[in-house]
């Protein structure tokens, strides 16, 4: 058994089985992760470079703990403190990088699209740590493994991913997966934030914070993106929060079973109060921990194809 | 096809094993038996609840390992990737005497493996190894059971299937 793709460039990509198999195989490198030696050898000759062209924290590390805990010899890259600055296009930079004998490539880019142009012109695998707008797809899958952890699976359960639709590469990727794997997923936010004929994912659409939370079994709260809103889609953060932001008072109003995410960096008091992410309805650190087992296993899979890779 | 074990005849076999551990480690106060993952979990099943049956109130301390993430093959085959199953090792393996078992000892390399994989929990006394089936003249490192079922001198070309009630619907060991 294998992944059906050589690259992770977005959930849009993968087979139901690659991500049940995905999920399976994180499971695994979770329990070497509560042991006394945290750490197998497998990836020893597997040499991987984390290329961030945009500023990360939990991604970042997380991805540099998981090849830490397979092994591999990792390069890290910031772009801000590169040749980037003196202006090597991005296939040079790669290229140059390469030919010191790497093998994998961890990309972050504020472009989308631009792992998969790369793809087509390096022979290593790129794993997208999220491009632009665009996919995020080992969060979405983190984000799956943490679902299916706390509620047993995903097959019926019902997802609402509330705020920043129209930005977040985290919604896009979530909605991909959730709708592959058969959950219900319904979208929330104000109109402004959430794309016209988004409905043709398969997915539901609303307005209404409150129904929204009466309905599902699992909130996904995204990160208010101000950096890529290049216009005003709201009046002010403060009515926001009025309107979207998930409080303790709006949780407890519901009286019942409520798992709440949120993929980070939180905006407290924005998209998420603090009395609601530090409680026990959050499994938002369980996401973090969990985020390292399944990039383990997504470097794992794809370091098994690095013979079927050609140009 | 050759039939290397019927029924009754593995029956027999393990009852042996069981004896012989038994007299290695008494009451198993400090041994423990560790199954290798996938199909050496069904003869460590299998042992562990003779030993049981030998050793009535006793707790046999049992684990399962899988040595996916050990292997020394990883990225030689293309196109084959080994998909890991359960380790499930709830207790410390320092200063223990560990048994390691699996169904067929044939190139070591996994035991090897596995030898590697036991290290990360812990420092053991001593390691033994229990096969059911040893294939001589195949070995391509120095790894040799303490243990055995039976000893077979198998062609390369040939292969071992151990089949088992659980799994398979009936207990049989065939050379194909």
């Amino acid at each position: 058994m294998s992944l059906s793709v050589k690259h992770l460039l977005g959930i849009k990509d993968l087979k139901k089985e690659d991500i049940e198999l995905i999920l399976h195989t994180a499971a695994n490198f979770k329990d070497v992760l509560q042991r006394p030696i945290k750490k197998v050898p497998t990836l020893r000759d597997t040499t991987i470079v984390n290329l961030f062209y945009e500023n990360s924290t939990r991604t970042r590390i997380s991805f540099e703990l998981a090849e830490k805990r397979l092994s591999a010899d990792t390069i890290n890259f910031a772009a801000s403190s590169s040749s980037v600055s003196k202006g090597e296009t991005l296939i040079d930079t790669v290229n140059n990088v390469l030919s010191m004998k790497v093998d994998m490539v961890v990309m972050r880019h504020a472009a989308t699209g631009a792992p998969h142009f790369l793809s087509r012109h390096i022979p290593a695998s790129i794993i997208n740590a999220g491009d632009g707008i665009n996919e995020h797809p080992t969060q979405a899958l983190l984000d799956a493994y943490s679902i299916k952890e706390k509620l047993g699976g995903l097959e019926g359960r019902k997802i609402a991913l509330i705020g920043d639709i129209m930005h977040s590469r985290v919604a896009l990727s979530n909605i991909y997966l959730l709708t592959k794997m058969g959950a219900e997923v319904e979208v929330c936010g104000p109109p402004t934030l959430i794309p016209k004929h988004i409905e043709h994912l398969g997915v539901r659409v609303s307005y209404d914070l409150k129904k929204t939370l009466q309905w599902c079994d699992v909130a996904n709260v995204l990160r208010i993106q101000l950096e890529r809103q290049h216009k005003p889609l709201f009046s002010s953060l403060r009515e926001y929060n009025l309107y979207y932001g998930v409080s303790k008072a709006l949780v407890d109003s519901l009286d019942k079973e409520i798992v709440i995410m949120h993929p980070g960096p939180i905006n407290r008091g924005v998209e998420l109060n603090s009395d609601v992410a530090d409680s026990g309805h959050s499994i938002i650190l369980d996401q973090v921990e969990n985020g390292v087992a399944v990039r383990m296993a997504v470097l794992y899979l794809l370091a098994g194809k690095k013979d079927e890779l050609v140009v | 096809m050759k039939s290397l074990y019927n029924q009754q005849h593995l029956k027999i076999t393990l009852d042996r094993l069981t004896a012989e551990l038994v007299e290695n480690h008494r009451d198993f106060s400090n041994a423990v038996i560790i199954g290798m993952q996938p199909r050496g979990i069904y003869l460590a099943d299998r042992i562990v609840q003779l030993l049981k049956e030998q050793l009535p109130g006793r707790n046999i301390q049992y684990g399962k390992l899988d040595i996916t993430f050990y292997r020394d093959d990883f990225n030689t085959k293309p196109g084959e990737l080994h998909i890991p199953t359960e380790t499930s090792i709830d207790f410390s393996l320092d200063g223990k005497n560990v048994i390691l078992i699996d169904d067929v000892l044939y190139t070591g390399r996994s035991i090897r493996s596995g030898l590697d994989a036991l290290l990360d929990f812990g420092r053991p006394k001593s390691v033994e190894l229990l096969v059911l089936i040893d294939r001589w003249f195949s070995r391509e490192v120095p790894i040799q059971p303490d243990y055995v079922g039976k000893t077979v001198e198998s062609a390369t070309a040939q292969k071992v299937k151990v089949l088992w009630q659980e799994n398979d619907g009936k207990d049989e060991v065939v050379l194909l």
